[in-house]
């Protein structure tokens, strides 16, 4: 089981700054499309990255339960 | 070459983030400052709040200053951000460059803070006089 990290808007369609889920063996697409599964409401949002173990992930990475997880929705510093 | 990135609850010193990047074999020093204004498409805006993936953020600030120096020819940069609650005319971001000449200060410091409004974990939060909204999240 993952403790994925939910930043800023995510954070909010989640109602925690912690969602636990199961990801072994997912890909980022494949892990996108079940966060959009529980929460239809990341397609309101103007889309998100992935990043694994602090680094921004491309789709076709694959998770491993070990890893650290973050939802990146848009960022707006600065 | 020196490197500083902060992140910080606290408010941000322009001199000690000028200081840091100060070197006798340079020329130019360029500072960014940005600050929090109180309107935003024709709201007015009573404060900001800005949340990071700390880690992250630090080291995507880091990756951004390395390029800086490296592909870029700046000799030392300085990226501080403020998080948490920050009040109109506050400053929220400093950046300093220094370079030997001026033209490479100027075009750091802005490949800076462009950078970091594309890449870097940080979110703002609008707070208007009739609700609140995460910057840029939704079309």
């Amino acid at each position: 089981m993952n403790s994925v990290r939910c930043f800023g808007v995510a954070k909010e369609i989640v109602g925690d700054q912690r969602l636990k889920m199961e990801i072994e063996g997912l890909s980022i697409s494949e892990f996108k499309t079940l966060i959009q599964q529980k929460f239809p409401e990341f397609a309101t949002i103007k889309g998100y990255m992935v990043a694994v173990n602090q680094v921004y992930a491309l789709d076709s990475q694959v998770l491993s339960n070990n890893d650290e997880v973050a939802i990146i929705p848009p960022v707006s510093g600065g | 070459m020196n490197i500083e990135v902060l992140l910080s609850k606290e408010k941000l010193s322009i001199d000690r983030c000028y200081s840091s990047v100060v070197d006798e074999a340079c020329g130019g020093i360029c500072l960014f400052v940005g600050t929090v204004r109180n309107q935003n498409k024709g709201k007015l805006v009573t404060y900001l709040d800005f949340e990071s993936y700390e880690p992250m953020a630090l080291k995507e600030m880091k990756k951004i200053a390395e390029k800086g120096i490296h592909k870029m020819g700046a000799n030392h940069i300085s990226i501080y951000h403020r998080t948490g609650y920050v009040g109109i005319s506050d400053i929220a971001v400093i950046i300093a460059v220094s370079s030997i000449h001026r033209k490479i200060a100027f075009e750091v410091c802005q490949y800076c803070i462009d950078q970091l409004k594309e890449t870097v974990p940080i979110w703002k939060k609008e707070f208007l006089e009739d609700g609140s909204y995460w910057v840029g999240a939704r079309p």
